[in-house]
């Protein structure tokens, strides 16, 4: 083991990982797995049966106290205070300048307790920042990050196979983004309706005694191991948005298509409110788009985007849809070049790739009949 | 994993069957199972000078892209275009159908640089070690 692997953090799961012959890699300070029996084949899953991922590494915060939720509005782009015990909604954090910290999900488990995850990159600070504000108000900061275990549950047969392993009435009780607790073999249990993958399915969090018992009756019910390489290549096809690549403190959300999450006409005061009055006003001066390669090569994060042989834009995230079976990626260019079915050129290491702008998302699941 | 004993490897992960003055080219078993499931290969056309060591084309996996560099100098005769439609042949069968591309040696002596199977095993082995 080199110097470098001995820093990383390990999840609850990792043992389970190596004994499957995971494949690890370093991601945001952990050791995770990016894949198990191979991308496309952990992918086809998701979309055709059901696949699950460690995700621990994300961090999640729970907020006690009568003004738990005014805390969480201050702290948030989109009106939390609105939502029932057993409801959560997706959110940015901004800056007083109007750029995403990060993104977020708060779920509201009861009146006085609530629930905020935040990605494994963006965890410490987050935590600092959230800290630093939640003095102001009757309401306390919570770190469950390093306690408890995260699994999300993905696929059209995500919910039959947790069916069999937390019980149906439990998890046919939740609709999409609804969240509700149980006890699982003397472990507390959290699961939403939610995901990262365009497909039906669940998050779960437990506490990190009990993640390797459910992640081996999850193994046993037929759900298939699935690493960061899927995750990724089904989070792009679904056009969900990945922190670090897509956005980060210098995007806001009008550029990037989060205008659903920013409430801004329930008068309430919060982080960043301003200048996301200001941006909406002037209009943002480029917007994320899909595209969807015309020819062979592989478009990836990073690569020029050019109209004509002049540098419109740039790819935030890219590579190849296993679904579509062409590359894929997602970019910002100036919103008159963002119609559907418009032309443009990536720039692969100096071979110009054909691109048309595509509707977004790129893939959506079938309709259940 | 086994390394075909008539093969020629390089550090680069690359093998060369040798025919001769001519030669075929491909990556091995264990680059290809590094790189994980490849989507596209970039080959250089029939009459393009390649030079040892030197870069002659790019493979892609779903993660990332990785360069392809040639095991010997020559003038590649033949690529195998059988790729564009079915690039996971490379995952499949790496010394078989995913070959890359035929070459005309232009310094054989090049050859007796590279690695015997054994000599690569144990160069794997020590470098993923």
């Amino acid at each position: 083991m080199s110097p470098e692997t001995e820093t990383l953090l390990h999840t609850p799961l990792h043992g389970e990982h190596v004994a499957l012959g995971a494949r690890m890699v370093p991601f945001a300070g952990w050791e995770m797995p990016v894949q198990y029996a191979g991308i496309v084949e952990e992918h086809n899953a998701v979309r055709d049966a059901a696949g699950m991922f460690d995700v621990s590494h994300m961090g999640c915060f729970e907020v006690h106290g009568p003004d738990a939720g005014r805390f969480l509005r201050y702290v948030s782009t989109w009106d939390v205070t609105g939502l029932a015990p057993g409801a959560g909604h997706y959110a940015a954090a901004c800056r007083e300048d109007g750029g995403i910290l990060d993104d977020v999900y708060v779920f509201r488990l009861e009146d006085e307790r609530w629930l905020i995850v935040v990605n494994a990159s963006n965890a410490p600070k987050m935590h600092d920042w959230m800290a630093s504000h939640v003095a102001q108000f009757d309401a306390s900061l919570v770190d469950r990050h390093r306690s408890t275990a995260m699994i999300a549950v993905q696929g059209p047969d995500a919910l039959a196979r947790l069916d069999a392993v937390a019980g149906a009435d439990f998890m046919r009780s939740l609709k999409p983004r609804r969240c509700a607790e149980t006890d699982w073999n003397g472990h507390a249990l959290f699961a939403s309706r939610t995901g990262y993958t365009g497909e039906d399915g669940m998050e779960l969090l437990i506490d990190a005694p009990g993640a390797p018992a459910l992640w081996r009756a999850l193994l046993e019910a037929g759900v298939t191991p699935c690493g960061l390489g899927a995750r990724d290549t089904l989070r792009l096809e679904a056009a969900l948005l990945l922190y670090g690549n897509d956005i980060d403190e210098a995007t806001n959300p009008f550029e990037v298509g989060l205008d659903w999450v920013v409430t801004l006409d329930d008068g309430a005061d919060f982080l960043g409110r301003d200048a996301l009055v200001g941006i909406e006003e002037r209009g943002a001066g480029r917007q994320i788009v899909c595209l969807r390669a015309l020819g062979r090569g592989i478009m990836r994060h990073g690569h020029a985007i050019r109209n004509g042989g002049a540098g419109v834009g740039v790819v935030t995230s890219g590579g190849f849809s296993p679904t579509l079976g062409v590359s894929i990626g997602l970019g910002f260019v100036p919103p008159a070049l963002g119609e559907t079915g418009g032309r443009l050129e990536v720039d692969v290491r100096g071979k110009p790739l054909p691109v048309e702008v595509v509707p977004r998302p790129f893939y959506k699941r079938p309709k259940k009949s | 994993m086994v390394s075909p004993s008539e093969l020629k490897y390089t550090k680069d992960h690359e093998w060369v069957r040798v025919e001769g003055d001519t030669g075929t080219i491909g990556i091995t078993d264990y680059a290809q199972d590094q790189l994980g499931d490849i989507v596209f290969v970039e080959l250089p056309a029939a009459g393009t000078a390649i030079a040892a060591a030197e870069k002659f084309g790019e493979i892609e996996s779903v993660k990332a892209v990785s360069e392809l560099f040639a095991p010997v100098s020559g003038e590649v005769t033949e690529a195998n275009d059988s790729l564009a439609d079915s690039p996971e042949s490379v995952n499949d069968d790496p010394y078989g159908d995913g070959w890359m591309v035929k070459v005309r040696f232009s310094d054989a002596a090049e050859l007796d640089g590279l690695m015997s199977a054994d000599e690569y095993e144990a160069f794997i082995e020590a470098e993923s070690a």
